[in-house]
């Protein structure tokens, strides 16, 4: 029997809701999401602009404001069933030692006013629980593994370069052992190089923790360089998911297909070309197949009715009528 | 006679002071850095770099909006800092146009997009509405768009790959020379980046027009250009056909970068 996953998402629909001299204007950001992320594992979650991959992170942290609702479905941690039903006080005890979020702009995100130092006391102290010299030296011993020099814990969040204050953001994510990680573009705006450095750690920390990490980022190239299991995202909905090289070697959702093929690689001088058309209006989604209107397999019954996901085994699952025919 | 060349850079430098007015802290943002584009042979010259590496600064000089410490800039023969006066201003920005990384940032968000094209129609061709209209529309056909689908429109109301193909074709209005664009596509959904990537390499074969294309993406940068120069903190440290340096790079730092290139495929 397999274990239970960590992250379980049923049924999940979420919209922004605005209503605005009288008109109403629901954008139907995330319509209808299913995955499971298991123990120790990196789910990534690809998706381009308007795919809603920022809206089910907002929702998975329980980060949700109006005029965003969560209008059907469950979300259920291992460690917290039914995390839409907590309240403030439940959350905050789930938060940090069981949840970390490295979201993005990580970078801006640490109190420029407030030494390294004081954010490890403010985010981790009250879950470590330590005597005071305890915790000096568990903050040392993380930082160095994810590769810093323990004395930065004097500076200031100015003084470090970006690819150091991205680094202590991790390490303030990760210093409770949290079971489950949500980073949201965790190395969008680091240079390349200093982008992989930064990813590796985060992987061998996931690995030393044996943590789940749900990584969403747009960028291909880092799910395939990090992601166990990968999900793509468009419109709203998840088209296809599986383990990240067979969907990589072989892409059976046409949008998956497209947008792998479209990606120039050093090598490779041929010919690549774009989507036509674009993104969808999640205010007036097309009817059925979100992706009918740029697909070049769409069919009649793709523009009334929503595909669904279905497994072609070995946990690769897509949502597509052209591969598997109503 | 020969020809002048399209675009001398010639030992060019920028050094910046740092710290107050008493400060004797000096960052040499550009360091030494020379290259020509000839003329009659449109090339597209990538320049690779980290933030930090001048390759921003070195686009303001090219641009003529930043001036070099030491060095000259030439176009067509002329060097940049003996231009003087509106109209002659005015007909370099016709031969070199700008394109910039956020297109949401390159509108006014509170102007028309058609507005925007017969302006700068206006501007630099003396064009009257009519072929103002003719102008735009033109312009517009040439980046996949037209003036039917931008009419009236604003820039929100398009995303970010339709709003940087109308930057395109407003840069193209002015017929110019060369177009410098700075990470073009970088804020570019995946899916719309190679309609915009494939647009340059047509403006390059179509339309004669050179491109300066400076990026950090260094698959990009494979898959278009002619040559290509690597920039680390403000120094050229290899350079030479985009497709030998970057299948076989020398420098280190030219192979570190390579290194970090994530591929999307798993393993690679």
């Amino acid at each position: 029997m397999s274990p239970e996953p960590v992250l379980s998402v049923r049924g999940l629909r979420a919209y922004y809701r605005t209503r605005h001299f009288g008109v109403e204007r629901e954008v139907r950001a995330v319509d209808g999401v299913d995955f499971d992320v298991e123990r120790n594992q990196i789910y990534g979650l690809a998706g381009e602009s308007s795919s809603g991959k920022t809206t089910l992170i907002k929702v998975i942290a329980a980060a949700l404001k109006p005029p965003l609702q969560v209008v059907a479905g469950r979300i259920d941690f291992a460690f917290a069933p039914n995390l839409l039903s907590l309240d403030a006080d439940a959350l905050a005890k789930v938060r940090w030692k069981h949840l970390s979020y490295i979201v993005q702009g990580s970078m801006s995100t640490l109190n420029p006013v407030r030494r390294i130092r004081e954010s490890f006391v403010d985010f981790a102290a009250r879950h470590l629980a330590l005597p005071r010299a305890a915790f000096e030296r568990a903050v040392a011993e993380h930082l160095q593994r994810v590769q810093l020099d323990p004395a930065i814990v004097r500076a200031y969040p100015h003084e470090l370069s970006g690819g150091m204050r991205q680094r202590v953001t991790i390490a303030l994510a990760t210093i409770c052992r949290p079971e489950f990680i949500v980073a949201d573009e965790p190395t969008t705006a680091l240079d390349v190089v200093v982008q992989k450095e930064v990813l590796d750690m985060m992987r061998s920390i996931q690995r030393g923790i044996g943590s789940s990490v749900l990584l969403v980022t747009h960028d291909l190239g880092v799910h395939a360089h990090l992601a166990d299991k990968l999900g793509i995202m468009y419109a709203g909905r998840l088209v296809e998911e599986g383990p990240t090289t067979a969907v990589f070697a072989q892409p059976r959702h046409p949008y998956t297909a497209h947008l792998i093929a479209s990606l120039p690689r050093i090598g490779d001088a041929a010919q690549r070309q774009p989507l036509e058309g674009n993104p969808p209006n999640l205010a007036a989604p097309p009817p059925g197949c979100r992706f009918h209107p740029r697909c070049p397999l769409a069919m009649d019954v793709c523009k009334r009715e929503v595909p669904p996901m279905t497994s072609l085994g070995s946990g690769h699952r897509v949502a597509c009528f052209a591969v598997n025919p109503a | 006679m020969s020809t002048s060349p399209l675009l001398e850079v010639d030992h060019v430098s920028k050094d910046y002071a740092r710290g107050g007015l008493l400060s004797r802290h000096r960052l040499r943002a550009v360091d030494d850095v020379s290259f020509t584009l000839e003329a009659g042979r449109a090339e597209i010259f990538s320049i690779i770099g980290e933030s930090g590496s001048g390759k921003s600064t070195l686009a303001g000089m090219i641009l003529n909006v930043v001036t070099p410490t030491a060095g000259h800039l030439r176009f067509e023969g002329t060097d940049l800092a003996q231009i003087r006066g509106r109209d002659a201003h005015r007909r370099f920005m016709a031969r070199v146009q700008p394109i910039f990384q956020n297109p949401f940032e390159s509108f006014n968000p509170l102007k028309q997009l058609d507005h925007y094209l017969f302006i700068t129609a206006r501007r630099f061709v003396g064009a009257d509405e009519a072929q103002a209209q003719r102008l735009a529309d033109e312009a517009l056909v040439k980046v996949g768009l037209s003036l039917a689908e931008v009419r009236g429109r604003f820039p929100h109301e398009l995303s970010g790959g339709q709003l940087q193909r109308v930057a395109v074709a407003r840069a193209l209005i002015p017929s110019p020379a060369l177009i410098v664009a700075d990470e073009p596509v970088s804020m570019v959904d995946a899916s719309l980046r190679m309609a915009i990537v494939n647009l340059f390499k047509t403006l390059r074969d179509e339309l004669g027009i050179a491109i300066v294309y400076i990026t950090h993406d260094l698959a990009t940068a494979y898959y278009i250009s002619d040559r290509i120069a690597i920039m680390q903190r403000g120094r050229v440290v290899e350079s030479g056909d985009a497709r030998r340096v970057l299948a076989d790079p020398q420098h280190p730092y030219s192979r570190q970068l390579k290194g970090a290139v994530l591929q999307p495929a798993p393993g690679a």
